[in-house]
């Protein structure tokens, strides 16, 4: 009893201090998980959140068996995949650019630029797609079409087989900047003895690059990477669904646009908290694959 | 001090200079992937301001390219007459502002609490917030959640909704734990100050840096946020900016001011007044932008060294 009167003596300024943080998490992250039995449950209004009937595993299974099922699967890894292969090495690549910039002022002038389209919000980002690649008079369409990388009758916007290379490249164009901050900062606390070591060694800036400036931003690379892959269902909701028409669904629906549009719109919300729970368990156990197997080979991991 | 400055400068000329015909190769190619990538990113950004001011019928047969052709601000005067955007754009103020007040007390104070080493419950507290980064009840229980808190079209949602947001927790709580020793706490601890006085008066001082950096990481996620309101709001009298931008940029909803939009020289023009929408909604951010910049590129590389 003493005891614990003098742990409190001590601490319950700081318990207090982390008290609407814990009540904030615990409401808003913690009770949803309680939730989560909506999806092993009917739901009947006046039962309530949690008083529907137990079910079990009907509403997985309507979700495996629907059509749905393969097509937002194959959708989600696809966006995912293609983010992850060409989106992650563009903010390298633009990072050992900025870093071989000599000119102090063009290297500003650069960096300032390319930072700027993170804080574009997302709705301000497809419409600014919606606008330059708009298929009559769109300023990029034109620019396309004149060196023949879309054919004369494409529409850019509204085509299954154009939605995943306009997610990526938008999402490169957006965040690719702001993405090589963290790279940039890594290649100035290079040691510059290195390069003069390497310059009498008689290389030229281009294998300095290659031999010094690459593997001192490895580490932060294999631990970024790691992160990205146990993200790898997580795609954003807010882009794809702002980009989603009629004409490019079969490419754009994916796992998080579909929960929304059966759970909250269409009201079925013990089958929309089931395929949430679903992807949510799949990132998941990604999470701790890619983990342990960072560990395993390089020693370093997030947990 | 004087011949160290003078070593450094020989050796940086050693290193700039380029010496023979490859590194002149490697110098222009670099040149040339730098302006390309200049071009690509500040381009569409270029265009929209130069639309937003030009003769649309212009626009839209591609005549406009670089610079405003044929001046008109019919966008511009469009917009100042939708009342739709004025009320957009003070209830965002209005959440960006409270909103990201509560997040900085919710946040600096936990991040100061998981900083004490002496703390023996911190590992324990961290991984009750840290769980919920890569766990989540999903969006439908959350939505029953708030259902069923009766927030659901209110405006206390927008404000409370995100008012922690982990990852900022940590970058504050490793700020906190790098930048203030623990000496100076033993000091004013033998000086009778508790908890709250070192916080206070220490440690906020203190954490300027930090500060600037989450203020700037929260109120950008408030202005940007459309999500929140999409799901948990039906008034349009709540509507955030975004919300109406996504109706007049995206869903082509009219505009308040018209029928005009049926008319062949509107329909051109609704061009243009997206144009204009989109520089007006997202001006604020630009113009704090210079002023936050050295900010941001300090917070990013204190969120790297995440525990």
């Amino acid at each position: 009893m003493a005891k614990i009167k003098r742990y409190l003596e001590h601490n319950w300024q700081l318990w207090l201090m982390l008290l609407p943080a814990i009540i904030y998490i615990f409401v808003f992250c913690y009770v949803p998980m309680y939730g989560i039995q909506l999806a092993f449950r009917d739901y009947s209004f006046s039962a309530g959140f949690t008083g529907g009937k137990f079910v079990g595993m009907k509403y997985f299974m309507q979700y495996f068996h629907s059509n749905m099922f393969f097509t937002t699967l194959k959708n989600t890894f696809l966006i995912s995949a293609a983010s992850i292969i060409v989106g992650f090495p563009a903010p390298i690549i633009l990072a050992m650019i900025i870093n071989q910039i000599r000119h102090k002022k063009w290297k500003k002038i650069l960096q300032t630029t390319v930072y700027i389209p993170y804080f574009i919000s997302v709705v301000v980002l497809v419409s600014m797609l919606n606008v330059l690649l708009a298929q009559n008079g769109g300023v990029i369409t034109q620019f396309l079409r004149a060196i023949h990388i879309v054919g004369q009758n494409t529409n850019v916007l509204g085509d299954a087989r154009t939605f995943i290379p306009l997610y990526v490249l938008s999402g490169i164009w957006q965040s690719m900047g702001w993405n090589s901050i963290i790279f940039i900062a890594a290649l100035s606390s290079v040691d510059t003895q290195l390069y003069d070591a390497c310059r009498i060694d008689g290389a030229n800036r281009f294998q300095t690059m290659i031999h010094i400036d690459f593997p001192a931003i490895l580490p932060t690379i294999i631990i970024l990477l790691i992160m990205n892959m146990g993200n790898i269902l997580n795609v954003g909701f807010d882009k794809i669904y702002l980009m989603q028409n009629s004409l490019n669904l079969g490419a754009s629906q994916v796992i998080s646009t579909y929960v929304y549009s059966v759970g909250i719109k269409s009201s079925q919300f013990s089958f929309g908290s089931a395929v949430g729970l679903f992807n949510t368990v799949i990132n998941f156990i990604f999470l701790i694959i890619t983990n342990k197997i960072a560990k395993k080979t390089t020693g370093t991991g997030l947990m | 001090m004087q011949s160290k400055t003078k070593i450094i400068k020989a050796n940086s000329n050693r290193f700039n200079r380029p010496k023979n015909t490859s590194d002149r190769i490697f110098a222009t190619v670099v040149l040339i992937i730098s302006i390309a990538t200049f071009i690509i990113i500040a381009y569409p950004l270029w265009f929209v301001i130069i639309a937003s001011i030009s003769n649309s019928d212009l626009v839209n047969l591609g005549k406009v390219t670089f610079w405003p052709r044929d001046i008109r601000l019919y966008g511009y005067q469009q917009i100042a007459k939708d009342a739709r955007i004025w009320s957009g754009y003070a209830n965002t103020i209005f959440y960006v502002v409270a909103g990201t007040a509560l997040n900085m007390v919710v946040t600096m104070p936990a991040a100061y609490a998981l900083s004490r080493k002496t703390f023996k419950a911190r590992n324990k507290v961290m991984l009750y917030f840290v769980f919920t980064m890569f766990f989540s009840g999903g969006l439908v229980p959350t939505y029953m959640t708030v259902n069923a808190l009766g927030l659901i079209s209110t405006r206390t949602i927008f404000i409370i909704f995100m008012a922690l947001n982990t990852f900022n927790l940590i970058i504050a709580r490793t700020f906190i734990e790098n930048s203030i020793p623990d000496e100076l706490y033993e000091a004013a601890v033998l000086d009778g100050c508790s908890h709250f006085y070192f916080f206070i008066k220490i440690v906020i001082p203190l954490s300027k840096a930090v500060i600037s950096v989450l203020i700037l990481y929260y109120g950008v996620y408030h202005w940007n946020d459309y999500f929140n309101a999409l799901l948990f709001n039906s008034k349009s009298e709540f509507e955030p900016l975004q919300i109406v931008l996504r109706r007049i940029l995206l869903l082509n909803e009219a505009f308040s001011s018209g029928t005009g939009v049926m008319g062949g020289y509107a329909q051109s023009s609704a061009d243009q007044v997206k144009y204009a929408v989109i520089i007006v909604s997202t001006l604020p951010i630009l113009c704090v932008y210079p002023f936050i910049q050295k900010y941001f590129e300090k917070g990013v590389m204190i969120g790297a060294v995440k525990g």
